[in-house]
């Protein structure tokens, strides 16, 4: 009874909380909640005409389409391989960089090569990809150092040959991100307990120790709680450089499953397999971030939920 | 070294206790500025130097390009000054309607965007961190899943078609608004604000309305900032979405999205013997425009993100993480 008349009180009081919160939940449901009905597609002869209501069942057909076609295992390998490379590149140099930056001596120093290396984040990918265009161009900076210590007779055309996809790919992550993600490690080796660092002085411990024996370890959970979130995003890493960079010669290493989907879903008007291609990527993450959230959670760490 | 000397910043010691470590710091920049650490020094310095040389010369080489004259640019060797300088390509780019269209919208989505968002997440956060809410635990589950689960591509293609969404400014503006993270971000700062402060408040008959315009927002203000930032940024470098959604509607391109056109117009050409060719009007190629327009675009962006440190790291630290 205490508790009915309390909800009264409340529901009185809180009209405005509760009319925000409805109104934001029907948008809610309509830009995030309703797009998941349109995964029947995938289970349809799905045809614009007929609609979501009247489309043929055909249960789990596109998919096995899907699994039959080369090409789209191709693609799985690619968004995979693409997605590890870069996790491990970003990820390594993110906290190289980080380290590093705090063994900086001057604090002006620190500052200023801090400042610069939030810089290509701000760029879009279509920015950065020109840039990368120029630069690696016949007449780029790579190309003229190159031919100038003679490691090539010729200009090499780095887009025309599939073994430089990935580490292009790979080498653009790194210069766009390494010092934004670097931030979230600066922050936390800022939060280390400095008598941590007195203590490993006074035992003797030179800069190479200090940091294997307390840097490190101070931000292991940092790092553990980016390794989870960013493998469950491993499949959602490739997208925008790769449609950008990609080209006819080298499409059977740059094309990902987001751009398979936009090729068959959208260019060639197939809704249902470009949805099943959809669906078996957001299912994979899923279950990738359900795993590694539970490893992590074995292992005592922080995790996401 | 830095660390040590940080530390009597961060502690609340006594002033002896602080003389000691001054000296004991002191005593060990003597001992130790030799050897393998100078050479740690001299090696970190020289990483730096590369990792900013590496960082700054492609901006500064398309600063250049922008600057030098189209055909000219077309036989290399322009590094970091202009070979024969000329602003032809900006008054090229100035000249183009379809960049300055796609710039007027490009500004105008994201002023409005970020405005809209901030408020709407704002609105949101404020809702689920009132602790005697009874559905804040409901509202914000609702939003975490979104961060987990989204249709994809090709439902929400549809939806938006269905909507009336494609070939339309509001594209830009209503579908991604409200955003599960930065709500969080702006949840997490206003929970740290303390109850007292609305309890009292409430004594005086303020209303939630009030709470959350008088009291709640003013102290938000640094939170606000940061979300403003990301939301601003991703509107301003947002191209896929114009793409996608707008591709027939010119009216609504975006300058990104115009970029886009231009590189891979530039990238089509076979040689730079037929950029030559296409070079009809006077000195200007498309490589030398583009060049030009990615100035343009990136120059806001420049000019403003060094003055806002502090609130994108507060933010990324507060979001407890992202990429």
């Amino acid at each position: 009874m205490k508790t009915k008349s309390f909800n009264m009180v409340d529901f009185k009081h809180q009209k405005v909380l509760i009319f925000w919160a409805l109104a934001i939940t029907i948008y809610g449901v309509i830009f995030y909640y309703l797009p998941l009905c349109g995964w029947l597609m995938a289970f349809q002869n799905y045809k614009p005409v007929t609609g979501l209501l009247h489309s043929e069942f055909i249960g789990l057909g596109k998919f096995k389409l899907l699994f039959s076609d080369v090409t789209f295992l191709r693609v799985i390998r690619n968004t995979l391989a693409m997605g590890i490379i870069n996790l491990a590149v970003t990820f390594i140099m993110a906290i190289v960089f980080a380290i590093l930056l705090n063994e900086m001596a001057s604090k002006g120093g620190k500052k200023v090569v801090q400042t610069i290396s939030y810089l290509p984040h701000f760029l879009s990918w279509i920015i950065v990809t020109g840039i990368l265009h120029d630069a690696l161009s016949g007449t780029g900076i790579i190309n003229t150092l190159i031919m100038h210590f003679g490691w090539a007779s010729q200009p090499i055309n780095f887009f025309a040959h599939e073994k430089y996809f990935w580490p292009i790919v790979a080498f653009a992550n790194v210069w766009k991100e390494t010092g934004w993600n670097a931030i979230i490690y600066l922050a936390a080796i800022t939060s280390i307990d400095p008598s941590l660092y007195e203590a490993a002085a006074i035992d003797g411990a030179g800069r190479w120790a200090k940091i294997k024996n307390v840097t490190l370890p101070g931000i292991k959970p940092t790092i553990m709680i980016l390794l989870l979130m960013n493998v469950g995003n491993v499949l959602n890493a490739g997208f925008e450089i790769q449609y950008l960079l990609g080209n006819g010669l080298v499409q059977n290493v740059s094309q990902t499953i987001d751009i398979y989907v936009l090729k068959w879903g959208i260019s060639q008007g197939d809704y249902s397999i470009g949805t099943a291609a959809g669906i078996f990527k957001s299912v994979v993450s899923i279950v990738l971030i359900v795993i590694f959230n539970n490893i992590a959670k074995k292992h005592g760490e922080e995790r996401l939920f | 070294m830095d660390q040590t000397s940080s530390t009597f910043v961060n502690m609340a010691g006594t002033a002896t206790k602080r003389q000691e470590v001054k000296t004991l710091t002191k005593a060990k920049k003597r001992k130790k500025i030799s050897g393998a650490d100078l050479a740690f020094r001299i090696c970190n310095g020289l990483f730096m130097i590369i990792f900013v040389v590496v960082t700054l010369y492609p901006v500064l080489n398309t600063l250049a390009v922008s600057l030098n004259d189209g055909t000219d640019a077309l036989r290399g060797g322009i590094y970091l000054m202009p070979r024969v300088f000329t602003m032809k390509n900006y008054e090229t780019v100035l000249a183009k309607d379809n960049l300055v269209t796609g710039a007027f919208i490009t500004v105008a989505r994201t002023i409005i965007g970020t405005l809209l968002a901030l408020v709407t997440n704002a609105i949101l956060a404020f809702i689920v961190s009132r602790k005697n809410f009874m559905f804040a635990k409901q509202v914000s589950l609702f939003w975490v899943i979104t961060m987990y689960v989204n249709g994809g591509l090709i439902p929400t293609f549809l939806l938006f078609k269905s909507l009336g969404l494609t070939n339309s400014f509001a594209v830009y503006i209503i579908p991604g608004m409200i955003s599960a993270f930065n709500m969080l971000v702006i949840r997490t700062y206003m929970r740290g604000i303390p109850d007292s402060l609305e309890e009292s408040a409430q004594l005086d008959g303020a209303g939630y309305t009030t709470i959350f315009l008088k009291i709640i927002s003013p102290l938000c203000k640094p939170v606000y900032a940061t979300v403003a930032l990301f939301v601003a940024v991703g509107q301003w470098n947002s191209w896929f979405d114009a793409m996608l959604y707008n591709r027939m509607a010119s009216q609504y391109t975006t300058l990104q999205y115009e970029l886009m056109k231009l590189l891979s117009s530039v990238s089509n050409q076979s040689s730079s013997a037929e950029a030559m060719k296409n070079a009809g009007e006077g000195s200007v190629t498309p490589t030398s425009v583009r060049a030009a327009a990615t100035i343009v675009t990136m120059l806001p962006i420049i000019c403003i993100y060094p003055f806002l440190q502090k609130y994108f790291v507060t933010g990324l630290t507060l979001g407890g993480v992202k990429e």
